[in-house]
Order: structure tokens, then C-alpha cells, then sequence
């Protein structure tokens, strides 16, 4: 009665197809069914935000939705966000910014981070502290006390806005 | 956790949905944003059969309006009606009440419907919808019905909604432009369900009295609640704190607050008359704004 049903979804602009229980959330199917293990499952109700990816073009708890609701949908993951990075840099701005200010710790919630953080800087390339706050208030983090978040992302906006003015 | 195993449809057209629905036996659940459904399918709370998705149903995901109202398909979500011209223009507080569910990533996915649908006692839309004296179409297969928010609500998580019926879209009387609002809410961080909160809407007269006051509460009894009384009294009265908090007294009658790790029963009550003395204070002081410019 649960039959699997089969998906294509393009993540991280590769092609890919598969067949999924319907009850296999996004989060795990790229995670176990893709190797995708950039995108990490804490609370898996929506809370944390650990998992949060883009999903055609915006932020979205991939524990909150279903791998074959994403059928014919185009997902970034943080393994996407690393190739989106400059010629001949291993990581994106926003993930350097968070290795220069030290805005993670154990890691575990640092992609759903980068995504939300992703998401905010293509629409407001100059953010306030507040802004940030706000926008990152979906996500959890319990190591750093969320200053160097912040510090991180105002580092890594004034790194985009330099460059997109050269 | 993960959820249970269930069968997935995804109908193209409300018929098709309807029969399905009827054909799961009492044991289909329909799926729009799935921000409160699939945490209760990942927690087993809820083990139903069959998932009946209706995001493919493009006439549930409408904003229109008439001269008096806003009707929104029940699977709009929630960042476009948030981010809606027209509900910025025609009915405002929706788009404020909007901005308090959960965080962004949330609101890309989440209904207008899903939320009222699924009836958290603590959550905005339900205890808006009742302010505003919204009204529910709701479809089966072969018939239709029109249900008063008043009616909509019955119990805790419990609507009107019957297991073989669908709701298309809510109807929203406009706020008209000399009428003020108002929400105020207290939660442990912005975003989380409230530990109490409440809508007020509010129209003044010609002298400055109070014509019209609608409050509505959220997070204070199994079911969010219109506040009769309260509103009555406040009617050919001159706006003052006093008058407010006067107001706020009577809210007793309607408070029937749960207990649990974020608040007490008492502490509740205690912020339910603060918020509501605060909200209404700032719908008249919108009220007098907005009837200056």
C-alpha cells in the first residue's frame, strides 16, 4: 500500500532520480539516499532549523517536507553553496565569514546557518544587526551564544558588497 | 522519529480529492504546507493512511478581493499573503498576525488554511480569523457549507471541519481605513507559539468614543476566544488606560488557560489583561493616525 513513488529533482544543479517511500522526508533522502550529508537533522519538527535548504529559490525545513512533494523542484544544499564559491576558493564568503569570526563550534547546526544566511544576503545585501537577529532567530545553535553568527554574516556581507562593486 | 507508513495522492482538481478523501474511509489526511502536520507525523502523533497533497490544486492558492472582504485559497502561503499589496491595503492585521508564526522558512511553506485548520489554541490566525468574524468555505464530494469562525472552532486542535470535507478559502472582512488594530503576544523567543496573546480591533465615533471594539485571545483557553464582555463595555466610552484596563477585568469570564513548562494558569491570566490593555491602546492611538492622514 505504501508503494514507492519515483522522483527527479535537481540539487545543487546535477540531475537526479530516484525512487522514495513517500514517507521519506527531503532531508533524508538527501542524506541517505544521495550521500548529501551537508544538511544535518536535529529536531526534526521544524524547530532548529539545522536542516534548512533552498527549495526553488527559497529557505525551507527539509524535515518538513516530503522528498516526493520536492519532485520537479530545484534544491541548494550547503555541498551547493561550496560550489557557488569564487574561482580558486574552496568555500563560499558566507562560510569564510564564519571561519574568520569563529561562529561555530561543534558545527552541527553551521549549515542551516549558511543557508538562512545564503537566503538574506541575496535579498538585502546590507543588513542590520538587527536584520540578521531576526532573520536568524529560526535557527538554533547551542555553542556560541549567537554573537560571532552575526559578526559572521556582517563579515561576509561587506565581503559581497566589495566585490560586487569592483 | 519518522512518520508511520502512508499512502501518498496527489489530485490535480478538487473533485479528485474529494473522492479520495471519502474513499480513505474517515482515515485520509490532507497535506498542504505540512509546518504543523509533519512534525506529527515525525512524532507518530497522527498515523494516518493516506496523505491526500493538495498543493497541486492551483484554484486552493488565490488572494481576492470584494468591496467588503479578502478571500484567501486555503493552500496561500503564508510569505505571500504576508508580502500581498492588496492585504497590506484591505486588511493589514492579517499581514501583521502573519509575521509572529514561526520564522521565514516557515512561512514559505506554511498555509493560511494548514494553521487554521489544524487550530493550535495558541496560534495567531485562528484567534484573527475570530476577530475579524471570518467565515470558512468548506467543500465534500457533492456539497458545500459556509461556517462562521465563531462556529469554526470547537475544541482544542478540533475545527468544524469534518474528516471528508476540505476547506477552499476563508473569507476576511476588510479593516476599514478609520478602524485601528492591534496584536500583542508574549512567547519565550519571537516566533514560538504564544504563552498569550490577542488581536483588537477598534472603531471610534465622531466625538472620539468607542463605536466598536472586537478582542479576540490566543494561548489562554483550549480554543482561542472572542471576549464579549470586554468588548461591550469598552462601546460609548472615551478611550483612557483606565477604560482599557476596566476592559481587561471582565476578560476572566472567557480565560481558561492551560498549565505547562512555559507558564502557569495564573501567570497567563495575569499577561492575557496586560496584553489586552496594551493592544487596545495601540489600536485606538492607529485609530486616531490613521484618522488624521
Amino acid at each position: 500500500m505504501t508503494s514507492k513513488c519515483s522522483i527527479e529533482i535537481a540539487v545543487n544543479e546535477k540531475h537526479y532520480e530516484g525512487l522514495v517511500e513517500p514517507r521519506t522526508s527531503l532531508a533524508d533522502f538527501l542524506r541517505d539516499q544521495l550521500g548529501l550529508t551537508g544538511t544535518h537533522l536535529g529536531c526534526e519538527q521544524g524547530v532548529c532549523g539545522s536542516c534548512t535548504v533552498l527549495f526553488n529559490g527559497e529557505t525551507v525545513r527539509s524535515c518538513l517536507l516530503l522528498a516526493v512533494q520536492a519532485n520537479g523542484g530545484r534544491i541548494l544544499t550547503v555541498e551547493g553553496l561550496a560550489a557557488k564559491a569564487n574561482a580558486g576558493e574552496p568555500l563560499h564568503l558566507i562560510q569564510q565569514g564564519f571561519i574568520e569570526t569563529v561562529g561555530f563550534q561543534c558545527g552541527f547546526c553551521t549549515p542551516g546557518f549558511l543557508m538562512t544566511a545564503y537566503e538574506l544576503l541575496n535579498e538585502n545585501s546590507s543588513p542590520s544587526e538587527d536584520d540578521i537577529r531576526e532573520r536568524m532567530s529560526g535557527n538554533l545553535c547551542r555553542c556560541t551564544g549567537y554573537q560571532n553568527i552575526v559578526a559572521a554574516v556582517l563579515w561576509a556581507a561587506a565581503r559581497l558588497r566589495a566585490q560586487a562593486n569592483r | 522519529m519518522k512518520p508511520a507508513p502512508f499512502k501518498y495522492v496527489a489530485p490535480r482538481s478538487l473533485e479528485e480529492a474529494a473522492a479520495v478523501l471519502q474513499q480513505s474511509n474517515l482515515d485520509g489526511k490532507i497535506l498542504a504546507g505540512g509546518q504543523s502536520l509533519l512534525p506529527l507525523l515525525n512524532l507518530r502523533l497522527a498515523k494516518p493512511k493516506v496523505l491526500v497533497d493538495v498543493n497541486g490544486i492551483s484554484d486552493l492558492d488565490t488572494i481576492r478581493e470584494t468591496p467588503e472582504s479578502i478571500s484567501i485559497g486555503a493552500i496561500t502561503r503564508q510569505s505571500k499573503v504576508e508580502h500581498s499589496s492588496l492585504v497590506h491595503e484591505r486588511c493589514p492585521v492579517l499581514a501583521e498576525a502573519i509575521r509572529h508564526i514561526g520564522h521565514i522558512a516557515i512561512r514559505h511553506r506554511g498555509t493560511i488554511g494548514g494553521s487554521l485548520v489544524h487550530a493550535d489554541p495558541a496560534a495567531e490566525l485562528p484567534a484573527l480569523a475570530l476577530a475579524l468574524d471570518a467565515k470558512f468555505e468548506l467543500t465534500a464530494k457533492g456539497m458545500g457549507r459556509i461556517v462562521p469562525a465563531e462556529k469554526f472552532f470547537i475544541d482544542y486542535m478540533t475545527t468544524a471541519l469534518a474528516s471528508d470535507e476540505i476547506l477552499l478559502q476563508i473569507v476576511f472582512p476588510v479593516i476599514r481605513p478609520s478602524s485601528g488594530y492591534a496584536l500583542e503576544k508574549i512567547a519565550r523567543r519571537h516566533g514560538d507559539f504564544a504563552i498569550a496573546g490577542v488581536v483588537a480591533i477598534v472603531d471610534l465615533d465622531h466625538a472620539g468614543k468607542i463605536a466598536q471594539a472586537r478582542i479576540a485571545l490566543f494561548g489562554v483557553a483550549p480554543t482561542p476566544v472572542r471576549a464579549r464582555g470586554a468588548e461591550r463595555a469598552l462601546v460609548g466610552r472615551k478611550p483612557d488606560d483606565e477604560v482599557f484596563r476596566d476592559a481587561a477585568a471582565l476578560l476572566e469570564e472567557v480565560l481558561d488557560p492551560s498549565e505547562d513548562i512555559r507558564a502557569s494558569r495564573a501567570y497567563r491570566k495575569h499577561v492575557a489583561a496586560i496584553l489586552t490593555a496594551r493592544a487596545l491602546k495601540r489600536a485606538v492611538q492607529l485609530c486616531e493616525t490613521r484618522r488624521i492622514s
